[in-house]
């Protein structure tokens, strides 16, 4: 599975529906994730992905799409 | 060493309903109710300020404490929501307490401001002796009740709390404190000059919903003090679904933590000590077990504080 594919599967998870939006559209502005649901995601991407991501780098906009959070991965791997 | 002697509150009269205040804003009640847990708020009325508020919930404080204002030795007023850049309430509510020459300090960092104040105060009694901590909050004048403003217009609102920190005597004394700032995300959540108060709600949700369980650990951990043993946790009421992912992260069972903000909203600095007033009225008993207080707020600001009744045990 690609790490997209395992981004997308938690944010489906998280929202509780099948992912409706294309990978640069906004997660928040689509209503796909509120902001717990953000906090949420946080912490299930530290697990998949075996990171840690620190408070500093805890802003909206880094996890603000699928293409976002993919490149804040890729940067932390 | 420094105790915990009596908390005390006052809270505005006029009740501000989501139906009221969505209909001031332009949103959907029910949103308000699932995003934040708040069902009302309270509003000052206009012959009311942060003072007046703030030497209500004092009075209150000090009769719970079976002491007279002449008995203070330092008082320390936290508010966000102050009517002037300079003074602050501090000396006003001094004077309005009748304990003018006591020393008053202004403690202007919003939500975490009470918690800050207690932990001061807790260093500070041994030279001070009866050290008055206030806290207290005329938000609804520092939000717009606009459209534009609704996601934080109706998160907020009106009242004080004070806590009566002593060197001689209380139901719990203070055991350790553990306190921080980060100002790289002081924008975040702000009151500019002429301006509504801004927050960046998922920013500061983020931000809380990390540092709030880290910092609670960290003081539990080295009092050697697990988090299911801790009696009952009074923090800053910012949103019940925060106070629940805390609960979660604490792995407590969520009624452990004492909830007030279904009826008050966000109160700021005031909403710990408001919280831990009616807590107190709730269970006159001495507590049982450790207490913890915590808050997080604009600055960023945050901190948690431990208490233990005197049946706990010797110092850790």
């Amino acid at each position: 599975m690609t790490k997209q594919a395992k981004i997308i599967e938690i944010v489906e998870k998280l929202s509780g529906k099948p992912l409706a939006v294309g990978p640069d559209e906004s997660l928040f502005e689509s209503e796909v994730l509120d902001s717990f649901a953000l906090t949420d995601m946080v912490g299930a991407l530290e697990k998949e992905f075996s990171i840690r991501i620190p408070d500093s780098d805890l802003t909206p906009r880094k996890f603000d799409s699928i293409a976002r959070i993919e490149a804040y991965i890729e940067s932390r791997s | 060493m420094a105790y915990l002697r009596a908390f005390g509150a006052y809270l505005p009269s006029r009740v501000v309903d989501n139906r009221e205040i969505a209909a001031a804003t332009g949103t959907d009640a029910e949103y308000i109710l699932r995003a934040s847990g708040i069902e009302q708020r309270r509003f000052a009325a206009p012959d009311e300020s942060v003072r007046s508020l703030g030497i209500h919930a004092a009075r209150n404080c000090l009769e719970n404490a079976g002491l007279a204002a002449r008995d203070i030795g330092l008082l320390l007023v936290s508010s966000s929501s102050a009517e002037h850049r300079f003074p602050g309430p501090a000396s006003a509510i001094g004077a309005g307490l009748g304990v003018q020459g006591v020393p008053a300090i202004d403690l202007p960092i919003a939500s975490a401001g009470s918690l800050f104040g207690m932990a001061l105060a807790a260093h500070l009694s041994p030279v001070y002796g009866n050290v008055l901590v206030v806290a207290s909050e005329v938000m609804s004048r520092v939000v717009k009740c606009h459209p534009a403003h609704r996601d934080t217009a109706v998160l907020f609102g009106d009242g004080a709390g004070a806590c009566l920190v002593s060197s001689a005597t209380g139901f719990a004394e203070i055991r350790d404190s553990l306190l921080a700032s980060d100002g790289d995300f002081a924008a975040a959540l702000r009151l500019d000059l002429d301006a509504p108060l801004y927050m960046d709600g998922r920013t500061i949700i983020l931000q809380a919903a990390r540092k709030i369980p880290r910092v609670i650990v960290e003081l539990l951990e080295r009092n050697r003090v697990k988090p299911w043993a801790v009696d009952a946790f009074l923090v800053h009421q910012a949103n019940l679904n925060l106070i629940t992912r805390v609960a979660q992260a604490l792995a407590v069972p969520e009624d452990r933590f004492f909830r007030n903000i279904q009826r008050y909203g966000n109160t700021s600095s005031a909403s710990l000590l408001i919280a831990a007033a009616e807590w107190s009225q709730q269970h006159p008993s001495p507590a049982a077990g450790p207490l913890i207080f915590a808050a997080f707020g604009a600055g960023l600001h945050w901190g948690a504080l431990l208490a233990t009744p005197q049946s706990f045990g010797p110092p850790l």
